[in-house]
Protein backbone atom coordinates (compact mmCIF):
# COMPACT_ATOMS: atom_id res chain seq x y z
CA UNK A 1 0.00 0.00 0.00
CA UNK A 2 3.13 2.06 0.89
CA UNK A 3 4.40 1.96 -2.46
CA UNK A 4 1.46 2.67 -4.49
CA UNK A 5 1.01 5.58 -2.46
CA UNK A 6 4.56 6.50 -3.23
CA UNK A 7 3.90 5.64 -7.18
CA UNK A 8 1.68 7.66 -7.06
CA UNK A 9 3.00 11.23 -5.80
CA UNK A 10 5.62 10.08 -8.41
CA UNK A 11 3.67 9.65 -11.26
CA UNK A 12 1.47 13.00 -10.22
CA UNK A 13 4.93 14.94 -9.88
CA UNK A 14 6.11 13.54 -13.56
CA UNK A 15 3.07 14.98 -15.10
CA UNK A 16 3.93 18.05 -13.54
CA UNK A 17 7.05 18.18 -14.43
CA UNK A 18 5.89 17.34 -17.95
CA UNK A 19 3.29 20.00 -18.55
CA UNK A 20 5.28 22.96 -16.12
CA UNK A 21 8.40 22.16 -18.86
CA UNK A 22 6.23 23.28 -21.90
CA UNK A 23 4.41 25.82 -19.91
CA UNK A 24 8.11 27.44 -19.12
CA UNK A 25 8.85 26.70 -22.88
CA UNK A 26 6.09 28.57 -23.64
CA UNK A 27 6.53 31.37 -21.15
CA UNK A 28 10.15 32.00 -21.02
CA UNK A 29 10.73 33.78 -24.84
CA UNK A 30 7.70 35.83 -24.34
CA UNK A 31 9.11 36.75 -20.99
CA UNK A 32 12.21 37.16 -22.11
CA UNK A 33 11.06 39.48 -25.33
CA UNK A 34 9.60 42.13 -23.06
CA UNK A 35 12.78 42.19 -20.77
CA UNK A 36 14.93 43.01 -23.56
CA UNK A 37 12.44 45.20 -24.85
CA UNK A 38 13.38 47.61 -22.01
CA UNK A 39 17.34 47.01 -21.81
CA UNK A 40 20.05 48.76 -24.10
CA UNK A 41 21.56 46.23 -27.28
CA UNK A 42 24.45 46.62 -25.16
CA UNK A 43 23.31 44.96 -22.20
CA UNK A 44 21.09 42.41 -24.47
CA UNK A 45 24.21 41.38 -25.97
CA UNK A 46 26.78 41.68 -22.66
CA UNK A 47 24.16 40.17 -20.36
CA UNK A 48 21.49 38.29 -21.82
CA UNK A 49 19.66 36.94 -18.70
CA UNK A 50 19.93 39.67 -16.52
CA UNK A 51 17.10 42.22 -15.70
CA UNK A 52 17.72 45.77 -16.85
CA UNK A 53 20.24 47.86 -14.61
CA UNK A 54 17.04 50.68 -15.22
CA UNK A 55 14.48 50.51 -17.63
CA UNK A 56 14.37 51.87 -20.80
CA UNK A 57 10.87 53.14 -21.84
CA UNK A 58 12.41 55.39 -24.40
CA UNK A 59 12.97 52.11 -26.61
CA UNK A 60 8.82 51.83 -26.64
CA UNK A 61 8.88 55.83 -27.91
CA UNK A 62 11.31 55.28 -30.34
CA UNK A 63 9.60 52.36 -32.01
CA UNK A 64 6.11 53.97 -32.14
CA UNK A 65 7.32 57.01 -33.80
CA UNK A 66 10.72 56.81 -35.14
CA UNK A 67 10.22 53.61 -36.98
CA UNK A 68 6.60 54.00 -38.07
CA UNK A 69 5.36 50.92 -35.99
CA UNK A 70 2.85 53.72 -34.58
CA UNK A 71 1.38 54.09 -38.02
CA UNK A 72 1.55 49.99 -38.80
CA UNK A 73 -0.49 49.50 -35.88
CA UNK A 74 -3.15 51.97 -36.83
CA UNK A 75 -3.68 50.81 -39.94
CA UNK A 76 -3.89 47.27 -38.89
CA UNK A 77 -6.71 48.82 -36.29
CA UNK A 78 -8.55 50.08 -39.16
CA UNK A 79 -8.85 47.26 -41.37
CA UNK A 80 -9.19 44.86 -38.97
CA UNK A 81 -12.66 46.66 -37.48
CA UNK A 82 -14.04 47.54 -40.95
CA UNK A 83 -13.50 43.72 -42.24
CA UNK A 84 -15.01 42.62 -38.52
CA UNK A 85 -17.48 45.00 -39.50
CA UNK A 86 -18.69 43.87 -42.44
CA UNK A 87 -18.41 40.19 -42.23
CA UNK A 88 -20.78 40.41 -38.72
CA UNK A 89 -23.03 42.54 -40.26
CA UNK A 90 -23.48 40.99 -43.73
CA UNK A 91 -23.16 37.65 -42.02
CA UNK A 92 -26.01 38.43 -39.35
CA UNK A 93 -28.21 39.54 -42.22
CA UNK A 94 -27.48 36.48 -44.38
CA UNK A 95 -28.18 34.29 -42.23
CA UNK A 96 -30.77 35.27 -41.30
CA UNK A 97 -32.48 35.30 -44.82
CA UNK A 98 -31.27 31.90 -45.40
CA UNK A 99 -32.17 30.39 -41.89
CA UNK A 100 -35.71 32.13 -41.98
CA UNK A 101 -37.12 32.24 -44.92
CA UNK A 102 -37.76 29.53 -47.82
CA UNK A 103 -37.44 30.76 -51.42
CA UNK A 104 -36.09 29.58 -54.66
CA UNK A 105 -32.59 28.47 -54.61
CA UNK A 106 -31.60 28.78 -51.01
CA UNK A 107 -29.72 25.68 -50.39
CA UNK A 108 -28.23 26.63 -53.13
CA UNK A 109 -27.09 30.19 -52.34
CA UNK A 110 -26.27 28.25 -48.65
CA UNK A 111 -23.67 25.44 -50.61
CA UNK A 112 -22.11 28.18 -52.64
CA UNK A 113 -21.55 30.05 -49.64
CA UNK A 114 -20.36 26.80 -48.07
CA UNK A 115 -17.63 26.43 -50.83
CA UNK A 116 -15.77 29.20 -49.98
CA UNK A 117 -15.10 27.94 -46.89
CA UNK A 118 -12.82 24.70 -48.27
CA UNK A 119 -11.01 27.27 -50.66
CA UNK A 120 -7.37 28.52 -49.52
CA UNK A 121 -8.02 31.97 -51.05
CA UNK A 122 -4.22 32.67 -50.83
CA UNK A 123 -3.86 30.36 -54.32
CA UNK A 124 -6.22 32.59 -56.21
CA UNK A 125 -3.96 35.36 -55.24
CA UNK A 126 -2.87 36.42 -59.09
CA UNK A 127 -6.01 36.62 -60.39
CA UNK A 128 -7.32 38.73 -56.90
CA UNK A 129 -3.72 40.79 -57.55
CA UNK A 130 -5.29 41.18 -61.33
CA UNK A 131 -8.64 42.02 -60.52
CA UNK A 132 -7.46 44.56 -57.43
CA UNK A 133 -5.19 46.63 -60.22
CA UNK A 134 -7.85 46.57 -62.66
CA UNK A 135 -10.23 48.27 -60.20
CA UNK A 136 -7.90 50.54 -58.80
CA UNK A 137 -7.65 49.45 -56.02
CA UNK A 138 -4.25 47.86 -54.88
CA UNK A 139 -2.32 50.14 -52.26
CA UNK A 140 -5.11 50.88 -50.92
CA UNK A 141 -7.04 49.43 -47.51
CA UNK A 142 -10.03 48.48 -49.61
CA UNK A 143 -7.82 45.71 -51.09
CA UNK A 144 -7.48 43.79 -47.78
CA UNK A 145 -10.96 44.48 -46.35
CA UNK A 146 -12.57 43.21 -49.51
CA UNK A 147 -10.73 39.75 -49.38
CA UNK A 148 -10.90 39.60 -45.75
CA UNK A 149 -15.03 40.18 -45.93
CA UNK A 150 -14.89 37.54 -48.49
CA UNK A 151 -12.96 35.11 -46.56
CA UNK A 152 -14.35 35.47 -43.15
CA UNK A 153 -18.20 35.58 -44.46
CA UNK A 154 -18.88 31.89 -45.10
CA UNK A 155 -17.52 30.38 -42.27
CA UNK A 156 -19.50 33.31 -40.07
CA UNK A 157 -22.57 32.40 -42.30
CA UNK A 158 -22.22 28.96 -41.57
CA UNK A 159 -22.00 29.36 -37.72
CA UNK A 160 -24.85 31.84 -37.64
CA UNK A 161 -26.92 30.10 -39.60
CA UNK A 162 -26.06 27.19 -37.54
CA UNK A 163 -27.12 28.69 -33.88
CA UNK A 164 -30.01 30.68 -35.70
CA UNK A 165 -31.54 27.09 -35.62
CA UNK A 166 -31.39 26.61 -32.53
CA UNK A 167 -33.37 30.01 -31.91
CA UNK A 168 -37.28 28.98 -31.67
CA UNK A 169 -39.22 30.37 -34.91
CA UNK A 170 -42.16 31.15 -32.41
CA UNK A 171 -40.44 34.04 -30.85
CA UNK A 172 -40.06 35.96 -34.09
CA UNK A 173 -43.36 35.07 -35.01
CA UNK A 174 -44.81 36.49 -31.60
CA UNK A 175 -42.71 39.58 -32.03
CA UNK A 176 -44.01 40.15 -36.19
CA UNK A 177 -48.15 39.38 -34.54
CA UNK A 178 -46.88 42.10 -31.66
CA UNK A 179 -46.60 44.80 -34.92
CA UNK A 180 -42.73 44.78 -35.35
CA UNK A 181 -41.46 44.77 -38.83
CA UNK A 182 -38.95 42.11 -40.20
CA UNK A 183 -35.36 44.57 -39.37
CA UNK A 184 -37.08 44.93 -36.04
CA UNK A 185 -37.31 41.33 -35.47
CA UNK A 186 -33.63 41.02 -36.34
CA UNK A 187 -32.30 43.44 -34.17
CA UNK A 188 -34.82 43.46 -31.02
CA UNK A 189 -35.61 39.18 -31.08
CA UNK A 190 -32.74 37.66 -33.06
CA UNK A 191 -29.37 39.84 -32.54
CA UNK A 192 -29.08 39.82 -28.75
CA UNK A 193 -29.94 35.87 -28.82
CA UNK A 194 -27.23 35.35 -31.21
CA UNK A 195 -24.72 36.93 -29.09
CA UNK A 196 -22.82 33.83 -28.00
CA UNK A 197 -22.44 33.17 -32.32
CA UNK A 198 -21.44 36.33 -32.90
CA UNK A 199 -18.53 36.32 -30.16
CA UNK A 200 -17.10 32.98 -31.51
CA UNK A 201 -17.53 34.52 -35.43
CA UNK A 202 -15.13 37.44 -34.08
CA UNK A 203 -12.47 35.79 -32.43
CA UNK A 204 -12.42 33.15 -35.58
CA UNK A 205 -11.78 36.07 -37.85
CA UNK A 206 -10.12 39.12 -35.48
CA UNK A 207 -6.68 36.89 -34.76
CA UNK A 208 -6.08 35.89 -38.44
CA UNK A 209 -7.39 39.45 -39.67
CA UNK A 210 -4.90 40.79 -37.34
CA UNK A 211 -2.31 38.59 -37.74
CA UNK A 212 -2.85 38.04 -41.84
CA UNK A 213 0.88 38.70 -43.71
CA UNK A 214 0.54 37.72 -47.57
CA UNK A 215 -2.28 39.78 -48.35
CA UNK A 216 -0.62 43.01 -47.34
CA UNK A 217 2.58 41.86 -48.59
CA UNK A 218 0.97 41.46 -52.20
CA UNK A 219 -1.27 44.68 -52.09
CA UNK A 220 0.25 47.16 -50.11
CA UNK A 221 3.67 48.57 -51.03
CA UNK A 222 3.48 52.63 -50.01
CA UNK A 223 5.12 52.15 -46.23
CA UNK A 224 2.53 54.61 -44.63
CA UNK A 225 -0.11 52.06 -45.32
CA UNK A 226 1.10 48.68 -44.48
CA UNK A 227 -0.42 46.82 -41.41
CA UNK A 228 2.10 45.66 -38.52
CA UNK A 229 2.75 42.46 -39.78
CA UNK A 230 4.16 43.48 -43.07
CA UNK A 231 5.36 46.66 -41.39
CA UNK A 232 7.12 44.31 -38.89
CA UNK A 233 9.59 43.15 -41.84
CA UNK A 234 10.51 46.63 -42.89
CA UNK A 235 11.05 47.83 -39.34
CA UNK A 236 13.04 44.37 -38.60
CA UNK A 237 15.45 44.98 -41.78
CA UNK A 238 15.52 48.42 -40.97
CA UNK A 239 16.81 47.70 -37.33
CA UNK A 240 18.30 44.60 -37.66
CA UNK A 241 21.43 45.38 -35.11
CA UNK A 242 19.48 47.48 -33.18
CA UNK A 243 18.20 44.08 -30.85
CA UNK A 244 16.51 46.38 -28.03
CA UNK A 245 14.29 48.39 -30.26
CA UNK A 246 13.58 44.94 -32.20
CA UNK A 247 12.10 43.56 -29.08
CA UNK A 248 10.04 46.65 -28.45
CA UNK A 249 8.70 46.59 -31.89
CA UNK A 250 8.14 42.37 -31.48
CA UNK A 251 6.34 43.49 -28.07
CA UNK A 252 4.31 46.02 -29.33
CA UNK A 253 2.74 44.42 -32.28
CA UNK A 254 2.26 40.78 -29.64
CA UNK A 255 0.72 43.08 -26.66
CA UNK A 256 -2.90 43.77 -27.87
CA UNK A 257 -3.74 39.84 -28.67
CA UNK A 258 -1.93 38.16 -25.68
CA UNK A 259 -3.64 41.18 -23.13
CA UNK A 260 -7.19 39.92 -25.12
CA UNK A 261 -6.01 36.55 -24.51
CA UNK A 262 -5.52 36.78 -20.93
CA UNK A 263 -8.61 38.59 -20.12
CA UNK A 264 -11.07 36.04 -22.21
CA UNK A 265 -8.77 32.65 -23.06
CA UNK A 266 -11.64 30.91 -22.71
CA UNK A 267 -13.54 32.45 -25.34
CA UNK A 268 -10.70 32.33 -27.57
CA UNK A 269 -10.02 29.12 -27.25
CA UNK A 270 -13.38 28.21 -27.92
CA UNK A 271 -13.63 30.50 -31.29
CA UNK A 272 -10.32 29.46 -32.85
CA UNK A 273 -11.29 25.39 -32.31
CA UNK A 274 -14.27 25.66 -33.79
CA UNK A 275 -13.13 24.73 -36.86
CA UNK A 276 -11.88 21.83 -35.89
CA UNK A 277 -14.85 21.13 -33.20
CA UNK A 278 -17.80 21.92 -35.40
CA UNK A 279 -18.84 24.65 -33.38
CA UNK B 1 -14.33 33.72 -53.85
CA UNK B 2 -15.57 31.52 -57.20
CA UNK B 3 -14.46 33.71 -59.61
CA UNK B 4 -10.75 34.47 -58.84
CA UNK B 5 -10.28 30.66 -58.60
CA UNK B 6 -11.81 29.22 -61.34
CA UNK B 7 -9.56 32.34 -62.99
CA UNK B 8 -6.33 31.06 -61.36
CA UNK B 9 -6.41 28.02 -62.98
CA UNK B 10 -8.01 29.68 -66.57
CA UNK B 11 -4.02 31.36 -66.41
CA UNK B 12 -2.41 28.70 -66.06
CA UNK B 13 -3.18 27.91 -69.58
CA UNK B 14 -1.55 31.14 -71.15
CA UNK B 15 1.39 32.53 -72.25
CA UNK B 16 2.44 35.70 -70.20
CA UNK B 17 5.25 38.46 -70.45
CA UNK B 18 5.07 39.19 -66.82
CA UNK B 19 1.88 40.31 -65.54
CA UNK B 20 0.18 40.89 -69.23
CA UNK B 21 -1.11 37.64 -71.06
CA UNK B 22 0.62 37.29 -74.80
CA UNK B 23 -1.57 34.13 -75.82
CA UNK B 24 -3.24 30.81 -75.31
CA UNK B 25 -0.29 28.20 -73.97
CA UNK B 26 -2.36 25.06 -73.48
CA UNK B 27 -0.25 22.57 -70.94
CA UNK B 28 3.28 24.10 -71.83
CA UNK B 29 3.39 25.89 -68.58
CA UNK B 30 2.52 22.33 -66.69
CA UNK B 31 5.06 20.86 -69.20
CA UNK B 32 7.72 23.62 -68.27
CA UNK B 33 7.29 23.30 -64.54
CA UNK B 34 7.96 19.58 -64.66
CA UNK B 35 10.62 19.29 -67.10
CA UNK B 36 12.37 22.42 -67.68
CA UNK B 37 14.85 23.68 -65.26
CA UNK B 38 15.56 25.76 -63.00
CA UNK B 39 11.82 25.08 -62.27
CA UNK B 40 11.66 21.14 -62.00
CA UNK B 41 14.78 21.01 -59.78
CA UNK B 42 12.94 23.45 -57.31
CA UNK B 43 9.64 21.87 -57.62
CA UNK B 44 11.05 18.43 -56.45
CA UNK B 45 13.29 20.54 -53.62
CA UNK B 46 10.17 22.33 -52.35
CA UNK B 47 7.62 19.42 -52.58
CA UNK B 48 9.71 17.35 -50.44
CA UNK B 49 10.18 19.91 -47.98
CA UNK B 50 6.89 20.28 -47.69
CA UNK B 51 6.43 16.88 -47.18
CA UNK B 52 9.14 16.87 -44.58
CA UNK B 53 7.54 19.40 -42.64
CA UNK B 54 4.36 17.73 -42.68
CA UNK B 55 6.23 14.42 -41.48
CA UNK B 56 8.04 16.32 -38.76
CA UNK B 57 5.11 18.04 -37.98
CA UNK B 58 2.82 15.16 -37.47
CA UNK B 59 5.89 13.43 -35.34
CA UNK B 60 7.05 16.53 -33.28
CA UNK B 61 4.33 18.44 -32.65
CA UNK B 62 0.84 16.34 -32.78
CA UNK B 63 2.82 13.67 -31.15
CA UNK B 64 3.55 15.74 -27.52
CA UNK B 65 0.09 17.73 -28.29
CA UNK B 66 -1.45 14.08 -27.85
CA UNK B 67 1.19 13.37 -24.42
CA UNK B 68 -0.15 16.91 -23.25
CA UNK B 69 -3.43 16.17 -24.23
CA UNK B 70 -3.39 12.80 -22.05
CA UNK B 71 -1.61 14.26 -19.11
CA UNK B 72 -4.34 16.83 -19.16
CA UNK B 73 -6.95 14.81 -19.33
CA UNK B 74 -6.22 13.21 -15.73
CA UNK B 75 -7.51 16.04 -14.52
CA UNK B 76 -4.02 17.53 -12.73
CA UNK B 77 -3.60 20.47 -10.25
CA UNK B 78 -3.37 23.49 -12.40
CA UNK B 79 -4.67 21.72 -15.79
CA UNK B 80 -7.01 25.12 -16.91
CA UNK B 81 -4.01 27.19 -16.49
CA UNK B 82 -2.01 25.30 -18.40
CA UNK B 83 -4.52 25.08 -21.21
CA UNK B 84 -4.59 28.77 -21.53
CA UNK B 85 -0.88 29.08 -21.54
CA UNK B 86 -0.13 26.58 -23.74
CA UNK B 87 -2.51 27.67 -26.37
CA UNK B 88 -1.60 31.05 -25.71
CA UNK B 89 1.52 31.27 -29.12
CA UNK B 90 -1.69 30.65 -31.54
CA UNK B 91 -2.67 34.02 -31.45
CA UNK B 92 0.57 35.52 -32.05
CA UNK B 93 1.03 36.63 -35.35
CA UNK B 94 3.65 34.24 -37.43
CA UNK B 95 5.77 37.72 -38.34
CA UNK B 96 5.96 38.03 -34.48
CA UNK B 97 7.11 34.25 -33.95
CA UNK B 98 9.36 33.90 -36.95
CA UNK B 99 11.36 37.15 -36.03
CA UNK B 100 11.62 36.66 -31.81
CA UNK B 101 12.84 32.67 -32.69
CA UNK B 102 15.40 34.51 -35.44
CA UNK B 103 17.03 36.53 -32.72
CA UNK B 104 17.09 33.34 -30.32
CA UNK B 105 18.43 31.40 -33.16
CA UNK B 106 21.16 33.80 -33.98
CA UNK B 107 24.44 32.19 -34.35
CA UNK B 108 26.62 34.72 -31.80
CA UNK B 109 24.17 36.62 -29.63
CA UNK B 110 21.17 34.06 -29.75
CA UNK B 111 19.90 32.96 -26.56
CA UNK B 112 19.73 29.41 -27.61
CA UNK B 113 23.63 29.28 -28.20
CA UNK B 114 24.22 31.21 -25.25
CA UNK B 115 22.10 28.68 -22.97
CA UNK B 116 23.67 25.69 -24.38
CA UNK B 117 26.92 27.13 -23.70
CA UNK B 118 26.47 28.10 -20.02
CA UNK B 119 24.56 24.37 -19.80
CA UNK B 120 28.09 23.20 -20.65
CA UNK B 121 26.44 21.97 -23.97
CA UNK B 122 28.15 24.44 -26.08
CA UNK B 123 29.57 21.94 -28.55
CA UNK B 124 25.88 21.50 -29.53
CA UNK B 125 26.08 25.48 -30.41
CA UNK B 126 25.58 26.11 -34.22
CA UNK B 127 24.19 28.55 -36.40
CA UNK B 128 20.80 26.56 -37.14
CA UNK B 129 19.01 28.39 -39.31
CA UNK B 130 22.48 29.58 -41.48
CA UNK B 131 22.99 25.64 -41.64
CA UNK B 132 21.61 23.38 -44.45
CA UNK B 133 21.37 20.52 -42.88
CA UNK B 134 19.38 22.01 -38.98
CA UNK B 135 17.91 24.86 -40.99
CA UNK B 136 14.27 23.49 -41.95
CA UNK B 137 14.16 21.53 -38.88
CA UNK B 138 14.49 24.51 -36.39
CA UNK B 139 11.82 25.96 -38.59
CA UNK B 140 9.89 23.13 -38.23
CA UNK B 141 10.42 23.55 -34.51
CA UNK B 142 9.22 27.75 -34.26
CA UNK B 143 5.85 26.54 -36.15
CA UNK B 144 5.34 23.40 -33.57
CA UNK B 145 6.15 25.82 -30.40
CA UNK B 146 3.25 28.61 -32.33
CA UNK B 147 0.86 25.89 -32.55
CA UNK B 148 1.05 23.16 -30.37
CA UNK B 149 -1.78 24.24 -28.35
CA UNK B 150 -4.15 23.62 -31.20
CA UNK B 151 -3.84 19.96 -31.34
CA UNK B 152 -3.63 19.65 -27.66
CA UNK B 153 -6.80 21.14 -27.25
CA UNK B 154 -8.77 19.40 -29.71
CA UNK B 155 -7.27 15.99 -28.54
CA UNK B 156 -8.15 16.99 -25.18
CA UNK B 157 -11.92 17.92 -26.39
CA UNK B 158 -11.99 14.31 -27.94
CA UNK B 159 -10.59 12.63 -24.80
CA UNK B 160 -13.00 14.11 -22.42
CA UNK B 161 -15.76 13.16 -25.29
CA UNK B 162 -15.24 9.65 -24.37
CA UNK B 163 -17.76 8.58 -22.06
CA UNK B 164 -16.79 7.31 -18.72
CA UNK B 165 -18.46 3.92 -18.58
CA UNK B 166 -16.06 2.80 -21.75
CA UNK B 167 -13.37 3.77 -19.49
CA UNK B 168 -14.80 2.12 -16.26
CA UNK B 169 -15.46 -1.30 -18.04
CA UNK B 170 -12.44 -1.25 -19.39
CA UNK B 171 -10.30 -1.02 -15.61
CA UNK B 172 -12.81 -3.44 -14.79
CA UNK B 173 -11.24 -5.97 -17.17
CA UNK B 174 -7.82 -5.17 -15.65
CA UNK B 175 -6.69 -2.92 -18.66
CA UNK B 176 -3.52 -1.05 -17.63
CA UNK B 177 -3.33 3.39 -18.62
CA UNK B 178 -0.91 1.64 -21.61
CA UNK B 179 -3.52 -0.31 -23.18
CA UNK B 180 -6.93 1.52 -22.02
CA UNK B 181 -5.18 4.49 -24.24
CA UNK B 182 -4.67 3.16 -27.04
CA UNK B 183 -7.35 0.45 -27.09
CA UNK B 184 -9.91 2.15 -26.19
CA UNK B 185 -9.36 5.85 -25.92
CA UNK B 186 -7.71 6.29 -28.91
CA UNK B 187 -10.13 4.68 -31.73
CA UNK B 188 -13.04 6.66 -30.03
CA UNK B 189 -11.17 9.69 -30.92
CA UNK B 190 -10.14 8.98 -34.29
CA UNK B 191 -12.17 12.00 -36.35
CA UNK B 192 -10.22 14.60 -33.62
CA UNK B 193 -6.98 13.14 -35.45
CA UNK B 194 -7.89 12.99 -38.51
CA UNK B 195 -9.26 16.55 -38.40
CA UNK B 196 -5.86 17.40 -36.80
CA UNK B 197 -4.16 15.32 -39.74
CA UNK B 198 -5.81 16.95 -42.60
CA UNK B 199 -5.50 20.73 -41.17
CA UNK B 200 -1.31 19.56 -40.62
CA UNK B 201 -1.55 18.76 -44.23
CA UNK B 202 -3.19 22.05 -45.09
CA UNK B 203 -0.57 23.55 -43.37
CA UNK B 204 2.63 22.11 -44.04
CA UNK B 205 1.24 22.78 -47.86
CA UNK B 206 0.13 26.24 -47.77
CA UNK B 207 2.83 26.87 -45.63
CA UNK B 208 4.56 30.89 -46.38
CA UNK B 209 4.84 32.95 -43.38
CA UNK B 210 7.45 31.58 -41.66
CA UNK B 211 10.22 30.51 -44.25
CA UNK B 212 9.45 33.96 -45.49
CA UNK B 213 9.93 35.62 -42.57
CA UNK B 214 12.88 34.17 -41.39
CA UNK B 215 14.97 32.65 -44.28
CA UNK B 216 13.45 35.13 -46.88
CA UNK B 217 12.08 34.35 -49.96
CA UNK B 218 14.63 31.91 -51.59
CA UNK B 219 14.13 29.54 -48.72
CA UNK B 220 18.01 30.13 -47.47
CA UNK B 221 20.44 28.68 -46.94
CA UNK B 222 21.03 27.98 -50.52
CA UNK B 223 17.24 26.65 -50.83
CA UNK B 224 17.27 24.52 -47.97
CA UNK B 225 14.12 26.02 -46.74
CA UNK B 226 12.42 26.67 -49.51
CA UNK B 227 8.58 25.23 -50.06
CA UNK B 228 5.74 25.40 -52.55
CA UNK B 229 4.35 28.66 -50.87
CA UNK B 230 7.33 30.79 -51.61
CA UNK B 231 8.26 29.41 -54.66
CA UNK B 232 4.60 30.43 -56.05
CA UNK B 233 5.30 33.76 -54.89
CA UNK B 234 8.53 34.46 -56.13
CA UNK B 235 7.34 33.06 -59.65
CA UNK B 236 4.02 35.23 -59.55
CA UNK B 237 5.42 38.06 -58.04
CA UNK B 238 9.01 38.40 -58.15
CA UNK B 239 11.85 35.80 -60.08
CA UNK B 240 12.60 32.40 -59.59
CA UNK B 241 15.90 32.76 -59.62
CA UNK B 242 16.51 35.84 -61.67
CA UNK B 243 14.27 37.75 -64.40
CA UNK B 244 10.86 38.47 -64.67
CA UNK B 245 7.49 37.46 -62.52
CA UNK B 246 6.16 34.42 -64.79
CA UNK B 247 2.20 34.49 -64.13
CA UNK B 248 2.09 31.54 -66.35
CA UNK B 249 4.04 29.39 -64.02
CA UNK B 250 2.93 30.95 -60.80
CA UNK B 251 -0.71 29.82 -61.99
CA UNK B 252 0.22 26.39 -62.97
CA UNK B 253 2.18 26.14 -59.20
CA UNK B 254 -1.14 27.18 -57.60
CA UNK B 255 -2.67 24.81 -59.49
CA UNK B 256 -0.60 22.04 -58.25
CA UNK B 257 -1.00 22.98 -54.91
CA UNK B 258 -4.84 23.39 -54.78
CA UNK B 259 -4.93 20.04 -56.55
CA UNK B 260 -2.89 18.09 -53.90
CA UNK B 261 -4.79 19.54 -50.91
CA UNK B 262 -8.19 19.75 -52.45
CA UNK B 263 -7.85 15.59 -53.13
CA UNK B 264 -5.84 14.88 -49.33
CA UNK B 265 -8.24 16.98 -48.10
CA UNK B 266 -11.46 15.62 -49.36
CA UNK B 267 -10.20 11.69 -49.49
CA UNK B 268 -9.56 12.62 -45.60
CA UNK B 269 -12.98 13.95 -45.35
CA UNK B 270 -14.44 10.91 -46.62
CA UNK B 271 -12.44 8.43 -44.72
CA UNK B 272 -13.30 10.34 -41.57
CA UNK B 273 -17.12 10.26 -42.33
CA UNK B 274 -16.71 6.14 -42.63
CA UNK B 275 -14.98 5.97 -39.40
CA UNK B 276 -17.30 8.15 -38.03
CA UNK B 277 -20.44 5.86 -38.86
CA UNK B 278 -18.74 2.42 -38.24
CA UNK B 279 -17.94 4.25 -34.24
Amino acid sequence: MRRQAIARVLSAALVQGVLAANALLVLLPLAYMVVSSLKTTREIFQRPFALPSAPRWQNYAEVWGTAHVGVYFQNSVVVTAASMAVILGAGTLAAFALGRYRFRGNELLFVFFLSGIMVPIRLAVIPLFVMMRDLGLLDTFWSLILVYSASGLPSAIFILAGFLHTVPQELDDAARIDGAGELGVLLRVVLPLLRPALAIVTVYNIIPIWNDFFFPLVFIHQDRLKTLPLGLTVFFGEFQTNWALVFAGLTVAAAPVLLLYVLMSRQFIRGLTAGALKG
Amino acid sequence: MVYPVVTAMAYSLFRWDGIVRTGFAGLENFRRLVLQPPYAQRMVAAFSHNLETFALTMVVQNGLAMVFAALLAGGPWGASLYRAVFFMPVVLSLVVVGFLWELFLNPVWGAVNKLLALAGLGALARPWLGDPRTALLSLVLVNAWRWVGFPTLVFLAGIQGVPEEYLEAARIDGASAGVLFRRVVLPLIAPQVHIIVILTFIGAFNWFELPYVMQGVTGEPDHATDVLGLLFYRSAFGSVDTGNPDVGIGSAIAVVMFALILVTAGLGAVYLRRREVSL
